[in-house]
């Protein structure tokens, strides 16, 4: 006897619990809740900002801007406009985030290897540095440098450093080098010397890759680098330079740092080179020790073990947080305000006030903070991958 | 010479030496930690002299020099800001409250962790009361201050003997948040006068910004980062853009904006303080760190818990709030208590961000310009660091323990 | 973490989120007359002051007493319309944030030593009669010997952002031929300022005279310090409110010119009680002891409210000796900013 199967017919699912169907509805709601914020925002926003007669668009960009910058990389005069500060501020951004990021990856370098070291003193300072920059915040760090560097004694009262250097409370005055006739020869010298260390050192590693002795090529290739340019200087002249003098005011002449530049790159540096160093520590940590003591049984010095088989691993670890760091830098020059330098915020500050358009400045400036930020990690990013793709 | 697969074995038994000698004491110390070498013990020689140096001056300095009368004489504004000194009672009162309620809730645990961070609390609050009774503050505030660590530890203790169940806590900790709020606020009449926020200030404002920054932050956070992860397109395009937005602005730029832009939102001419602005203005910011934190534990969670989820019949809600959350929160306080303490730190941004808003950094740059005080400015930071120096590095040590605590436990 | 707790984490933070807007929403206000509905519902004067300049706006921070020709005219506005010159809540509004304390209605009204200029005009708000004429002018120390601008080449120069000064200050050098030949220090707020020029990072300090007499009193040496002759802009100080509300305006304007007029016809601080009893007319419509002239009902205050203010603060001869005159640590003239009819620019229009 055969019993008959029930037939199976595909019951549909009715809409309403249907997971496709909500899946989409619920899309829908979040997206329209979002406008429709955005939209209710907006009108309110047009509405208080005709009331207090302010203004949306980006005109004011091109008026006058009437405010003195202090320091700037490129010209700036008070006749130039909204734009040309807000690019004058940028660039200070963007100088102070480069030589920030440079010198605080070399000091946390330091720092990192110090905090490893088995001198028991150099381990404790270190420690201690890193602790006292993590638990304190960075615009007191800044403000405290400033404060101190303000301590500094009056410009008539600076004190003389060898080779017409002088240090006063407005700054460190030192000499400018101007390009004279050999200057150009000189360059170009300098660039051959480069040329040939590169050379050498491509040259003498893949010596070593292959087993075959190297004749200290990379050295002297080196040496050349550093002495092309030393014998140049000497037979060419191709520099004079422009001394600071002292005037009824200030120094004239020569390039100055500034108390304000000096602080925030000095604060940005100090305190950023703490969080690398735990980071390249972190790094150096994680490098299991069977390398370690391979490399030592193979008869490396610990320097040589450091440079040739534990950085290169570390570097795997260390490249991601290296980011957030550089990242929190640049974004954390933003502090400059307090010291006085004119960075990008400082200047957006003034203009948002000035221009009666302070939306769009504010705008304006997130904007680029952010595409600083993008750019950034991006470059960090194609590092990364370059140092990962290196495994196997 | 081997031939090709002859293993060499040593023709003669070598002598034998006496087991090494293991220095010990405190000369092989020296020996092996600070003069290990010649780089080592020139390293060690020129540190340590800088060191002593630099040690000398500054003690010197700090006893001799510096003029310590500017924080002692100006102790209440470092304190509490603005807030009318014949209303600062509520404060303290506050302080109280406040404490008393920490000190149960660390009671519930009995972890290590929270042990310490009852004893620190205990100790900070009579530093604190030691310090205001030889201040302007006067020795009657310092006594009341210094019986509050001792109120937070009987009540610490008092609580691991009579354990208070979990419900009477929450209840506590909902009704007290806005009871604070009010006793600090004021609602007008005699005894409870209105005391508006923008004369708040000081220590009291720090902590108003940080604490209520990560715990409005910490919804909208967890919100985020399960928006990150969801399989619904627009919802994980919305989340990561928000987040990538406020990450990559500094928060000085959204302090600034929210100064601004927060009234031009608001319809009308509905007034929000700057106290609130600014909270807004952190909020927002710290939402995005938080739900980092929060997705990097979601990513931990092994895709057999959600199975195991779907597979007895819990919905998506259900899921998250029951399986998904609590081990994930659990694995991220660590990484949230290092984002508190960057919080506590940023909170000095409020004094540079155009708010008008005066904390403790604030306090300080105010308290420098005083006439008299003309020339104190570095004891003022050098006493604005102390403080947030032992703030953070209590809560980092707090931090410490309890990740130690949970990784014994983790599997 | 049990269900109840994170609902109930959830509720807290809705508490929480509530009272970030708990303050009582005032009444919109749209059209004329709402705003000084709200101000007079609130009962309290919110007036953004400067707070570092003696003379003009002081905090004694221990004390937490106002005092200065500024706050002064808060004071007046007050009594007008509480008849309590205490009724102030006083903001300490910094250079950069006076625009959007008035754009955001942060502040009832403005009187922080700020300059009518046709931008501010057109961006910040309405602007009330000119209480102070002043001028810019710059500090130096005696020292230098320098006699005018024409002597300040390569100088550096402290300037506070956000003001007519900073402004002023290029077009300034510009004319004395220093063009690019000079720094800048510029700083969001008052105190910076001149400490760094008394520190001696700067050379010269510029701002309001006014400004400039009213910080050197605070200095720890003032005979160092030397004004230049030059006066480098017209620089008119007075209050102002925000858009929107035109008889708030009318308030303002017209405690200013009350007490200008108060002057003028002689009324003190001392005799406004007796004056009440005067015959002459335009003492009587002044002072609202005239039942048939509306005056003040026409603003929206009682009929009287001139004598509140001057009992309050005086008229403004004596809100002028009392903070700034010549027996102050000030010790300015009059000056411009004498009675026309002694030759100066303060004039009110006719109280009727």
């Amino acid at each position: 006897m055969t019993v008959a199967a029930p037939a199976q017919r595909a019951t549909s699912v009715p809409p309403w619990r249907d997971l496709r169907v909500l899946r989409i509805v619920a899309q829908l709601v979040a997206l329209g809740l979002v406008l429709l914020a955005a939209y209710v925002l907006w009108t309110t926003l047009a509405q208080n900002m005709a009331a207090a007669r302010l203004s949306v668009g980006f005109e004011f960009l091109r008026a006058r801007a009437g405010f003195d910058i202090a320091q700037s990389v490129i010209p700036y005069s008070p006749s130039d406009s909204y734009g040309h500060a807000f690019l004058a501020g940028l660039i200070n951004t963007l100088m102070v985030g480069f030589v920030g990021i440079v010198l605080a990856t070399i000091l946390g370098i330091f720092v990192g290897v110090a905090r490893l070291s088995s001198n028991w003193l150099l381990n404790r300072i270190a420690s201690g540095y890193v602790e006292i920059m993590r638990n304190t915040p960075l615009l007191v760090q800044l403000i405290f440098i400033y404060v101190v560097l303000l301590q500094l004694p009056t410009v008539s009262n600076s004190i003389a450093l060898p080779g017409s250097i002088f240090l006063n409370q407005r700054g460190l005055f030192m000499p400018r080098p101007v390009a004279d006739t050999g200057y150009w020869a000189w360059l170009a010298l300098i660039l051959l010397g480069v040329v040939l260390a590169i050379a050498g050192s491509l040259f003498s590693r893949s010596r070593r890759e292959r087993g075959q002795p190297m004749y200290r090529l990379g050295r002297l290739t080196l040496l050349a680098m550093l002495g092309l340019p030393i014998v140049g200087y000497v037979f060419l002249q191709p520099l004079t330079f422009d001394m600071p003098v002292q005037e009824r005011f200030n120094f004239v002449g020569g390039v100055v740092l500034s108390p304000p530049f000096v602080a925030l790159l000095l604060g940005l540096i100090i305190y950023t080179a703490a969080f690398i160093g735990e980071v390249v520590r972190g790094g150096i940590q994680a490098v299991r020790r069977g390398q370690l003591e391979a490399a030592y049984a193979i008869g490396l010095s610990p320097a040589q073990t450091l440079r040739l088989i534990v950085f290169p691993q570390a570097l795997r670890i260390i490249v991601p947080p290296l980011t957030s760091q550089y990242l929190n830098l640049a974004k954390n020059s933003s502090l400059a305000i307090a010291v006085g330098f004119p960075d990008l915020f400082s200047v957006t500050r003034t203009m948002a006030n000035q221009t009666g358009a302070p939306v769009s400045v504010i705008v304006l400036v997130m904007s680029t903070y952010l595409a600083i930020s993008l750019f950034t990690s991006l470059l960090m990013n194609i590092y990364n991958r370059r140092v990962q793709v290196l495994e196997r | 010479m081997t031939a090709e697969g002859e293993r060499w074995v040593r023709p003669t038994i070598g002598e034998r030496l006496p087991p090494p000698i293991e220095p010990v004491g405190p000369r092989a110390w020296l020996r092996q930690n600070l003069f290990n070498g010649w780089v080592s013990s020139i390293v060690t020689v020129v540190l340590g002299s800088v060191l002593i140096m630099v040690g000398f001056l500054i003690a010197e300095w700090a006893v001799t020099d510096a003029r310590w009368g500017v924080v002692t004489s100006n102790f209440r504004l470092f304190l509490i800001g603005q807030y009318p000194a014949d209303e600062a009672w509520r404060v303290w009162l506050a302080l109280l409250i406040a404490s008393v309620l920490t000190g149960v809730s660390a009671a519930s645990t009995a972890s290590r962790a929270t042990r310490t961070l009852a004893a620190g609390l205990a100790a900070g609050q009579a530093l604190l009361g030691l310090l205001a009774a030889s201040s302007d503050l006067g020795p009657l505030v310092g006594l009341a201050i210094a019986l509050n660590a001792i109120a937070v530890w009987a009540v610490f203790l008092g609580a691991l003997r009579f354990p208070m169940s979990r419900r009477v806590r929450t209840i506590a900790w909902i009704v007290a948040v806005p009871a604070l709020f009010v006793l600090l606020q004021g609602i007008g009449g005699p005894l409870l006068r209105l005391v508006p926020t923008n004369l708040w200030g000081g220590l009291l404002l720090t902590f108003l910004l940080s604490v209520g920054g990560i715990v409005l932050s910490f919804p909208f956070g967890v919100l985020l980062a399960l928006g990150r992860r969801s399989n619904l397109p627009v919802v994980r395009v919305l989340s990561t853009v928000y987040i990538e937005i406020v990450r990559g602005v500094p928060l000085v730029t959204i302090l600034f904006m929210a100064a601004i832009l927060l009234p031009l939102l608001l319809p009308g001419g509905l007034r929000i303080e700057h106290v609130f602005r600014a909270l807004a203005g952190i909020t927002l910011f710290s939402a995005a760190y938080v739900a980092e934190n929060v997705r990097g534990g979601l990513q931990a969670i092994p895709t057999g818990q959600i199975e195991a989820a779907n597979a007895i019949g819990l919905n998506a809600i259900q899921r998250n709030l029951y399986i998904v959350l609590p081990q994930a929160l659990r694995s991220v306080i660590p990484a949230n208590v290092g984002l508190f303490i960057s919080l506590l730190k940023d909170t000095t941004l409020v004094a540079i961000a155009g708010t008008g808003l005066l904390e403790l950094l604030g306090i300080g740059r105010a308290v420098v310009a005083q006439p008299a005080w003309i020339g104190a400015q570095i004891e003022v930071y050098v006493f604005i660091s102390v403080v947030f120096f032992f703030l953070c590095y209590a809560m980092s040590q707090a931090s410490y323990r309890l990740e130690e605590e949970m990784g014994v436990g983790k599997r | 973490m049990s269900r109840a707790a994170l609902v109930s984490l959830a509720l807290g933070a809705l508490i929480m989120g509530a009272c970030t807007t708990a303050p009582p929403p005032e009444e919109s206000p749209g059209p004329s007359g709402e705003l000084l509905a709200a101000i007079k519902a609130r009962g309290q004067l919110i007036c953004g002051v400067n707070g570092g300049l003696p003379g003009f706006s002081f905090l004694q921070e221990g004390t937490g007493a106002w005092s200065g020709f500024d706050v002064d005219y808060c004071k007046a506005v007050a009594a007008a319309l509480f008849g309590d010159a205490n009724a102030v809540d006083y903001r300490q509004v910094g250079t950069d944030d006076r625009g959007p304390a008035l754009q955001t209605r942060e502040v009832d009204v403005l009187i922080r030593n700020t300059t009518w200029t046709l931008t501010r005009d057109a961006q910040w708000g309405l602007f009330a009669p000119t209480t102070y004429y002043d001028g810019q002018g710059i500090m130096v120390r005696a020292e230098v010997g320098a006699d005018s601008i024409e002597d300040l080449g390569g100088a550096t120069i402290c300037v506070q952002s956000g003001t007519t000064t900073e402004l002023n200050l290029a077009d300034a050098m510009a004319a004395a031929g220093h063009e690019g030949n000079y720094t800048t220090s510029v700083f969001p707020e008052v105190d910076p300022t001149y400490d760094t020029y008394e520190s001696g990072a700067c050379d010269v300090v510029t701002s309001d005279r006014s400004q400039l007499v009213s910080r050197r009193t605070a200095m720890a040496d003032p005979s160092a310090h030397v004004l230049l002759e030059d006066v480098l802009s017209k620089e008119p100080l007075g209050p102002v409110v925000p858009f929107g509300d035109e008889q708030w305006f009318n308030v303002v304007k017209w405690t200013v010119f009350a007490t200008i007029e108060a002057e003028e016809l002689g009324i003190t601080q001392a005799n406004v009680a007796e004056m009440q009893n005067s015959d002459n007319v335009l003492v009587q419509r002044l002072l609202g002891t005239d039942p048939d002239e509306l005056q003040g009902t026409r603003l929206g205050l009682d009929n009287d409210w001139v004598v509140d203010v001057i009992t309050a603060v005086g008229n403004y001869g004596e809100i002028f000796e009392r903070n700034v005159g010549p027996n102050t640590p000030l010790g300015l003239d009059r000056g411009l900013n004498n009675l026309w009819t002694e030759g100066g620019l303060i004039y009110a229009p006719p109280y009727r």
